[in-house]
């Protein structure tokens, strides 16, 4: 059995001949042995990368991106609407908004370097998602679900859409956060294992040490064990053949066993990844002008180097690249203090990004999105913070065909529940996977004898943000 | 039986008779609730309710009005006629477009008939609106009690199915009759050689060794039930099982040997909570007892001191949390770490949250803001012993626990000269004497009226220069005697010198306290409480007997799911650290129930209950897909075959030491932590004597250092489980930076070496050495295809001009580490 026809036979058999909406499209000739190649859109993209920077934690929406003038009128009196806000304390926003940009949008003072490109944000302000907790709401917001495992917003992307270069992964992630539900927020569950994120980026240090070191990680490479010094790239191919050709062996003998397919394609890929990745992770070819744009070189900068990554992944043709805040934005207590530093952790680094993929022309067709698991209560249980509320929240997307300088939907006057154009998790799903060109009812996958998708039994596309 | 029986009663009465006037008489009432409401909490409520915040198709049926306004499709059923309710026409399947539960079996006959009787008796119903009233009412909480796990287990019958030449034993009934419900076929014995293998993997972590082997093939080519008995009680009596099934415990336990989140401090004596676990294993001490020694080991009497000690290192468990070190609200801090051991001892031991009620009722589980904070109350009581020093990093010092002195106690930790404990205590002098004039400046300043402010700002700095420098001289010298000597210590707890109860605390927050709440164990899930805590104790020995009571429904089900899942991959209940209401329902409860009753009536033997799992022919079965079985039941969940399961990092680690020959089986003293100070894991990359991979020893896995945020290579690599949280199963992930590590870390190529040479020495012709070397890693010769395959890769041409002898060892050495990255030799079939 040579290489080809067994490719077709057992990977594409169980995994990829599976998703039968895009393989009736396409030829099996112009399918290649890595499963990434990249496959046609259900109807034309209007975005073919994502960015998707998390801020875990619960941004405040009242204090960001949704100003509510009857929360700022009754700033301090007692609540009269919503269902655990009657008889708490309304807070106003603990710092101002502020109008930007020709579209006149009105976002926190806090992120002036994201409010240069407020013609370019979509506000959604009318989320929201089905528990209040951290962990669950996170693993919702990845996946669709917080009960069940299952494939992650990148997993199900790379699955759709394949990715534009096979020598990198489709899906990486950085830093992300080891809590919150974990490597399942960039898991693969049951859709073929080469749609999973790579985790890439060093261990962080902590904030007093990198202050001193003026060095926010551990020594070492980025990415280990990405080359081996003592082996040509021959021997190493030959080597990477024999195993193949046993494992191959071991699925002649037996077929049937997805998780083995999963090892030769992960092998087949990490061989590809030594040729590409050390370059992409290389940020020497970068100008010192777009390095200070990010606030490179600048004390703590992990995150404004992870946002120039992002970029050069993008660029190299990664689908789908997350990035998690540096900080957490769960601000139960002295929110007054800790929203700005918090904002300023992100502020300056977002704003190069877009900056930087607007001047390159890659904003049109890169999707950035910006927000949390969910928001905060326009009420303050404490003196000085604001509560989980998962009823009503904001995040905002920019590029890749989405309406600029706009806000979508609403919630109620205080900012508590989500009554206009209301968007739950799974439409905000459908939205982002119609954005890339999949219709969230057709990309499934059949587990089981049943039919998964990322919206479940729901979704539907916000066709107002649409560009 | 007594006891239960009126625990039933209890429960089952309705909570407020008042009710009843309106909604019909007592006895009708009482059907509701017993045969009623249960079934809709477990069934509906999940999408009718206002507790899931759903109403599918505008439903709800958690409360009268609700029920009778109905939802999309009109009233949901009219009281009195059977026959125009829709309710009772859904659960009936009688109209394929309205099937309830959706995409579940139909309930069982006696339920319908139950529905049925009820709507013809006018549907009485005493459940009020919740709505409006924004709380729940200690009704739902009567209902939440009726979920599955929280009814004490029934003493099930092992069933008799139609097939009679397959079931070894009582759990092989259960999964059978199972199969045959399903109409599905139990698959053949898997052959020898797998057996083999897969049982040694899975009781020691190890490959089978070469004598082991041979012993066993001899034997079970004529008796092979006898075969596979003495292997396996060959297995659990070796050190071996120890070391493995351990592991699996300090993944529950969320083990590590550094604090983790902002400041992630290292924890030098925590491996001696990890030796211990390993011994307790070993020597297959009750698990009732196992609990008690960790949640009160210090309260327990001891007859010697070496009992003392390992009794005093088993509350470790209670102290290697993960702490906020940063915080400088002492209430708060407290307030956590309270918080957190309530936590992981729920969610390890009983598989749910008790900690989710600390700021509301619990949302799903019938757990209340008083129950939590009358527990909480206990572990406040307890002073917990960390051991971290106070430095710019951390604001919370935690002293250790100082452990009698035994004959041949090892003490790896950090010695110094005596030189150099002279030098730190007159630096402390130093110190003081800074601080006392700094004092006197202070005051002399204050006397002479100078400007407070500046004053006081330089007070300050002084005082926290002071603070910060004294905090990691004092953590220094409580661990070393006089002659700088290692002390022995551990981490662990100790009753608190002031016992108190804690407020209950308005949504979890301490600037709000309420009421206090007395210690107590609370009354819920069926177990009586042990009554109120005594005044001078924590309570958490009460707490211990609590949560080991025989007729407690969660423990020993927890624990039988636990072991269950670590051999099958996957648990009879899947969410295997969740049984509350927010997880799975049990895939065979019967056989649940008999594992959990069989575990406790063979006085809580770990090793009793695994080789009762292993020994059974459900274990037995081979791995083969079957096309059939699978188009039914894909994911496994009725047994119809054995999971093909990948090894884990530990023993993927240890089986690769153990090919190449370098595997060193005795036990690591101490660990690579415990030779440091007290000190920032982030800094641990500067320190060049540690590997970069941190790994560098050829111990097995199990001692490996566990610092949160810096696991070596091979373990953060392979799903190693996320030392901050309780984790009954591991990820399983397939990403290329595993193939990256198998194809080019130092650790492996080092082991493809050591294997290479082996082979080259042992034997002389290819044929042989292709043979020795399959066998140490696949435990089998190779197949003609695999041999062709392999003698082709060598017999390719070596470069124009090389060294022949130098090419020769390259390319076995190449060839070695394919074997140890192959499907083959990471697969468990």
């Amino acid at each position: 059995m040579n290489r080809r026809s067994f490719l077709e036979h057992s990977a594409l058999g169980a995994g990829w001949l599976a998703f039968s909406a895009l393989a009736a499209k396409r030829s099996l000739a112009s399918v290649n042995a890595s499963g990434l190649a990249p496959r046609d859109p259900h109807f034309p993209a209007r975005a073919r990368h994502v960015i998707f920077l998390t801020m875990r934690g619960g941004p405040s929406h009242v204090d960001l991106l949704d100003e509510k003038p009857e929360l700022i009128k009754h700033s301090g009196k007692t609540s009269t609407t919503g269902r655990d806000a009657v008889g708490a304390k309304l807070l106003g926003p603990v710092h101002p908004f502020a109008s930007y940009g020709k579209s006149g949008l009105r976002l926190t003072s806090l992120l002036p370097k994201i409010g240069a490109h407020a013609d370019d944000l979509c506000v959604l302000n009318s989320l929201h998602t089905d528990v209040p907790n951290h962990s669950p709401a996170f693993v919702q917001m990845h996946t669709g679900s917080f009960q069940f495992v299952r494939p992650s917003l990148g997993a199900w992307s790379v699955y759709g859409l394949g990715s534009e270069n096979e020598n990198l992964p489709g899906f990486v992630t950085l830093n992300p956060p080891a809590g919150d539900g974990g490597a399942r927020n960039y898991g693969s569950a049951f859709l073929p294992s080469v749609c999973q994120g790579t985790r890439l980026g060093g261990g962080q240090l902590p904030g007093l040490y990198a202050a001193f070191l003026k060095q926010q990680e551990a020594p070492g490479p980025p990415m280990k064990n990405i080359s081996n010094p003592d082996r040509s790239t021959n021997e190493q191919r030959r080597q990477l053949d024999l195993l193949r050709r046993l494992n191959e062996r071991r699925l002649a003998r037996e077929p049937n066993q997805p998780e083995v397919e999963g090892m030769i394609e992960s092998f087949e890929l990490a061989f590809r990844m030594q040729s590409e990745v050390p370059g992409v992770l290389e940020m020497k070819e970068e100008t010192p002008e777009t390095l200070a744009l990010y606030g490179i070189g600048k004390g703590e900068d992990l995150f404004a180097r992870q946002c120039l990554l992002a970029r050069r992944l993008i660029e190299a043709g990664v689908r789908f690249v997350e990035i998690a805040s540096p900080e957490g934005w769960d601000h139960h207590t002295l929110i007054s203090q800790n929203l700005p530093k918090v904002c300023g952790s992100v502020d300056t680094a977002v704003g190069a990004l877009l900056t930087d993929l607007k001047r390159r022309g890659l904003l049109q067709d890169t999707l950035v999105i910006w927000g949390g698991e969910f928001g905060r209560t326009p009420y303050a249980p404490g003196l000085d913070g604001r509560d989980h509320n998962h009823k009503g929240f904001s995040l905002w997307m920019a590029g890749g065909g989405v309406k600029g300088g706009i806000r979508y939907g609403a919630t109620d006057e205080i900012g508590y529940e989500a009554v206009e154009q209301p968007m739950h998790i799974r439409d905000w799903h459908a939205t982002v996977l119609h954005l890339l060109g999949l219709d969230h009812k057709r990309l499934t996958y059949n587990y089981g004898g049943r039919n998964f998708r990322l919206t479940e039994t729901g979704g539907e596309v916000a066709k107002g943000i649409l560009a | 039986m007594k006891r239960q029986f009126l625990l039933i009663g209890a429960i089952l009465l309705p909570p407020c008779l008042s009710t009843a006037a309106e909604t019909g008489d007592p006895a009708r009432l009482v059907h509701f609730e017993s045969r009623i409401r249960p079934v809709l909490a477990e069934s509906c409520y999940e999408c009718h309710s206002v507790e899931s915040g759903k109403a599918k198709g505008g439903l709800r049926l958690d409360d009268r009005e609700a029920v009778l306004r109905g939802g999309d499709s009109g009233p949901a059923l009219v009281p009195g006629k059977p026959g125009e309710s829709l309710l009772l026409s859904a659960i009936r399947h009688s109209d394929p477009d309205l099937e309830m539960p959706p995409r579940k079996a139909r309930l069982s006959e006696a339920i319908l008939k139950d529905f049925e009787q009820w709507i013809a008796d006018g549907a009485p119903d005493p459940r009020e609106s919740a709505n409006g009233k924004g709380g729940r009412t200690g009704d739902d909480f009567v209902s939440r009690r009726q979920h599955w796990s929280f009814r004490a287990p029934h003493a099930p019958k092992p069933p008799e199915p139609r097939r009679t030449d397959w079931a070894l034993g009582a759990i092989d009934r259960f999964v059978l009759s199972e199969l045959e419900k399903n109409g599905l076929e139990p698959s053949p014995d898997a052959d020898l050689a797998t057996l083999l293998r897969r049982i040694s993997f899975d009781l020691t972590g190890l490959p089978p060794t070469p004598e082991q082997t041979r012993a066993f093939t001899a034997e079970a080519k004529t008796h092979p039930d006898t075969a596979i008995r003495k292997l396996v009680d060959t297995l659990l009596a070796s050190p071996a099982f120890g070391q493995r099934w351990a592991r699996h415990w300090l993944d529950v336990v969320r083990y590590a040997e550094s604090n983790g989140k902002e400041a992630n401090l290292t924890y030098p004596h925590a491996w001696r909570y990890r030796d211990y676990v390993i011994d307790a294993f070993d020597r297959d001490v009750p698990y009732d007892r196992f609990l008690i020694e960790q949640i009160a080991g210090d309260l327990l009497p001891a007859a010697n001191d070496a009992e003392r000690a390992r009794l005093l290192i088993a509350t470790g468990a209670l102290a290697f949390g993960p702490k906020g070190l940063t915080e400088f609200n002492a209430k708060q801090f407290a307030a956590d770490v309270a918080d957190e051991q309530l936590d992981a001892l729920s969610r390890g031991v009983l598989a749910i949250s008790l900690a989710c009620a600390r700021c509301h009722d619990h949302k799903a589980d019938p757990v209340t803001m008083t129950d939590y904070y009358a527990l909480i109350g206990i572990f406040k009581s307890t002073e917990t012993r960390f051991g971290t020093w106070v430095d710019s990093e951390n604001n919370n010092g935690g002293k250790l626990i100082r452990l009698p002195d035994i004959p041949g106690q090892e003490t790896p930790n950090k010695a110094l000269s005596k030189e150099e404990v002279e030098k730190l205590n007159a630096r402390l002098a130093q110190l003081a004497a800074e601080e006392k004039a700094a004092q006197q400046r202070s005051e002399q300043a204050r006397r002479e009226g100078r400007d407070a402010q500046i004053d006081f700002n330089k007070a300050l700095g002084e005082a926290l220069r002071i603070y910060w420098t004294r905090g990691p001289i004092v953590g220094k010298l409580e661990t070393v005697d006089n002659e700088g000597r290692a002390l022995p210590l551990c981490m662990g707890v100790l009753e608190a010198g002031k016992m108190v109860n804690s407020p209950r605390y308005e949504r979890g927050e301490i600037s709000h306290p309420g009421e206090t709440v007395p210690r107590a164990i609370p009354a819920i899930f069926g177990i009586p409480s042990e009554g109120p805590v005594p005044e001078n104790t924590s309570g958490r020995l009460q707490l211990a007997k609590w949560i080991t009571d025989p007729q407690h429904p969660l423990t020993a089900r927890v624990f039988a799911n636990r072991a269950w899942t670590q051999l099958f991959g996957a648990g009879l209940v899947e969410t295997v650290d969740d049984f509350g209401r927010t997880g799975a329902t049990p895939s065979h409860p019967e056989l649940l129930d008999y594992l959990a009753q069989r575990f406790v009536e063979n006085g809580w033997s770990v090793k009793t209950l695994l080789r009762e799992i292993v020994l059974s022919r459900t274990y037995r079965q081979a791995s083969t897909h079957r096309e059939e079985a699978f188009a039914k039941d894909p994911d496994n969940r009725l047994l119809w075959r054995f999971s093909k399961r990948r090894l884990d990092a530990e023993a993927l680690r240890d089986a690769m030491l153990s090919a190449s020959g370098e595997l060193d089986l005795s036990p690591r003293s101490g660990s690579l932590v415990s030779e440091l100070d007290s000190q920032s894991v982030g800094m641990i990359g500067f320190n060049k004597k540690i590997p970069a991979d941190l790994d560098g020893s050829f111990h097995r896995s199990v001692y490996l250092p566990v610092m949160r945020d810096q696991l070596p290579d091979v373990l953060r690599q392979f799903d190693f489980a996320e030392p901050s949280l309780v984790t009954g199963k591991r990820d399983v992930t397939n990403v290329p930076p595993q193939a990256l590590y198998l194809m080019n870390s130092d650790f492996v190529k080092a082991r493809a070496a050591a294997l290479a040479k082996r082979v080259l020495q042992e034997a002389t012709t290819d044929r042989e050495r292709l043979l020795l070397a399959s066998q140490r890693c696949l435990n089998r010769a190779p197949d003609e295809e695999e041999e062709r395959l392999l003698h082709a890769y060598l017999a390719e041409p070596f470069p124009k001009g090389a060294d022949a002898a130098q090419e020769t060892e390259k390319r076995w050495q190449d060839l070695c580490q394919i074997l140890l990255a192959s499907a083959d030799f990471r697969m468990l079939d």
